[in-house]
């Protein structure tokens, strides 16, 4: 065996404190009845009960969802056959087209953001929901694409030629053998997509217009104004949406 | 299923199909929509950054050089220097701090891989702002560590730490560890384990273990992980704008500034292209020299 010194298991340790220490504080304080300290002055759900009132929140939530929803369901359509797209009719420069459909993993968000609301403005399109939608499917697409992909590439292609073999058409093949075994990787990234849509700031940031305030933007304007006890309960509140989506999503695509 | 794939294309070898077909028809909604909302704005911010800004804003179109003249401003480049400064710092930080877990991850048994690696990504699924707002309820002047200090009577008056630098060095590396972790943790789990203990049946130093052994064997993912930690790290706007103060501007809050506030659209286009011309110049360049080998393997 390799040698085992203890000193890398504390270090793994302190490395989860590290990860773990200021999201356990976060949350912990939301329970705190003090409004301006950071010391313990007993426990309260009184910030809970302010944001359940905050009108202007449960807009940004609902406008959330509704930008959410929309672009994980186009995101998903255009993901899923652009993955069967790729992964069954392979094509020459095939290369080029796979590596620019990855470009909005690998170029600063902020360019992203910024290049759209620019082409948005140029094209005339007011800035609204619509145009945050429009932006929330253009980065998840690749998202989906990837994950869909994945798996399409992990089944044995000879389960449809045995239905082609059987006198099954190509769509029937397709829809009757192929899709159902998608569905697990499809809900994975549908799972994902809809959460990574929930928590964008920047792109929504540069394309969102007035009266588009999403969860994030109202979050981001809560922080910029003023650090309140009620942003703590806020955010123990999106710790455990945001964790139950993506471990959802996870148990999904394992299968 | 319009080009149907007859069984035999694919039963010589699965991954090689033979590549004459045009590219199917499924493709197409796809492309369309990532050519608009992504090809071709970033095309047009390019038009744009040779263009002038009018005198409430917009884009006048004469073409002028003007804008990437004025990126090398002493003012801009001090700002460009401090972003790629505070970015190399927490890549190195993210560095130091994964290689130990990932190394012990990666020799774990198999089944207490995963849960250690689920550990390490749930506090990364916890939304941005949320993780950003954790360390400013931390580090602000009234803040939990000055309360604790001051409650232990280590601290007379408070420390500052939130509004400087070494606050957006934090925020960076407590945002951007995981992509480091990953990475890391793949790479030193391929890493032969024989190749270490010869090294040390030989009479290595733990130092020339590390060094010369350890470090060479796992450059693919110190790679991959100083690149998914640097790219976001530079352009990073959230950080700097909600810790860092008037004095520590960096390149994502000089775009947002010029774009949002200034309405030069022009000169924040030319600032954009340049930021992330140079970063993908760097990557590939790097790439490159390496080899096709040192080829990082995506995500982990």
């Amino acid at each position: 065996m390799v040698r085992r010194t203890p000193w890398l298991l504390s270090a793994s340790v302190a490395n989860l404190c590290f990860l773990y220490a200021p999201i356990l504080v976060l949350i912990l304080f939301s329970f705190n009845a003090s409004r301006l300290s950071a010391a313990w002055q007993g426990f309260t759900l009184e910030w809970y009960r302010l944001l359940a009132e905050d009108e202007a929140l449960r807009l940004s939530v609902w406008n959330s969802l509704l930008v959410a929803l929309v672009s994980t369901l186009v995101a998903t359509g255009l993901g899923v056959c652009a993955a069967i797209g790729l992964e069954r009719h392979p094509f020459r420069g095939q290369k080029v087209v796979e590596s620019a459909m990855l470009l909005p993993l690998v170029i600063p968000e902020i360019m992203m953001g910024v290049s759209l609301m620019l082409f948005f403005l140029l094209v005339k399109l007011p800035l609204s929901l619509i145009t945050v939608t429009i932006g929330h499917a253009a980065f998840n697409l690749p998202i989906v694409l990837v994950i869909v992909r994945a798996r399409l590439r992990k089944l044995d292609p000879s389960l449809e030629e045995a239905a082609r073999d059987l006198g099954a058409t190509p769509w029937q093949a397709f829809s009757r053998v192929t899709l159902p075994l998608l569905v697990p990787a499809m809900w994975g990234s549908v799972l994902l997509a809809f959460t990574i849509s929930l928590d964008d700031f920047i792109v929504t940031f540069f394309t969102a217009g007035p009266g588009s305030t999403t969860l994030p933007l109202y979050v981001y304007s809560m922080v910029k104004s003023g650090v309140t006890p009620v942003i703590n309960a806020l955010s123990a509140i999106l710790v455990v949406v945001s964790m139950t989506l993506i471990g959802a999503s996870l148990a999904l695509q394992r299968r | 299923m319009n080009s149907p794939t007859r069984p035999s294309d694919r039963s010589e070898c699965s991954g090689e199909a033979p590549a004459s077909r045009r590219p199917s028809r499924l493709l197409l909604p796809a492309l369309v929509w990532l050519g608009l909302c992504l090809v071709l704005p970033l095309f047009l911010m390019l038009a744009i950054s040779f263009a002038s800004r009018g005198t409430y804003g917009g884009v006048v179109w004469t073409l002028t050089l003007a804008n990437y003249a004025n990126v090398v401003d002493p003012l801009y480049v001090r700002i460009f220097a401090r972003s790629v400064g505070l970015a190399t710092l927490t890549t190195l930080l993210c560095l130091a701090l994964g290689f130990p877990i990932a190394y012990y991850i990666a020799r774990l048994p198999p089944r207490l891989q995963g849960i250690w690696l689920l550990l390490v990504m749930i506090p990364f699924w916890t939304n941005f702002l949320v993780r950003t707002y954790a360390w400013i309820f931390i580090l602000r002047a009234e803040g939990l560590l000055n309360t604790v200090l001051a409650g232990l009577g280590l601290i007379g008056s408070p420390v500052d730490v939130l509004y400087s630098e070494t606050a957006i060095v934090i925020g960076l590396v407590y945002g951007y560890l995981p992509f480091m972790i990953l990475p890391l943790y793949a790479a030193v789990e391929r890493l032969p384990v024989a190749l270490v203990e010869a090294a040390w049946d030989l009479y290595a130093s733990r130092w020339a273990v590390f060094w010369r052994v350890i470090v060479p064997l796992t450059k693919p993912g110190l790679v991959a992980g100083a690149i998914l930690v640097f790219i976001p790290s530079v352009g990073a706007f959230i950080t700097p704008d909600l810790m860092g103060g008037a004095r520590t501007m960096m390149i994502g809050n000089l775009i947002q500034h010029e774009f949002l506030v200034a309405r030069d659209w022009p000169f924040g286009s030319a600032i954009g292209l340049v930021l992330m011309a140079s970063v993908l110049l760097g990557v590939v360049t790097y790439l490159r020299a390496e080899g096709p080998g040192a080829r990082p393997a995506a995500g982990g």
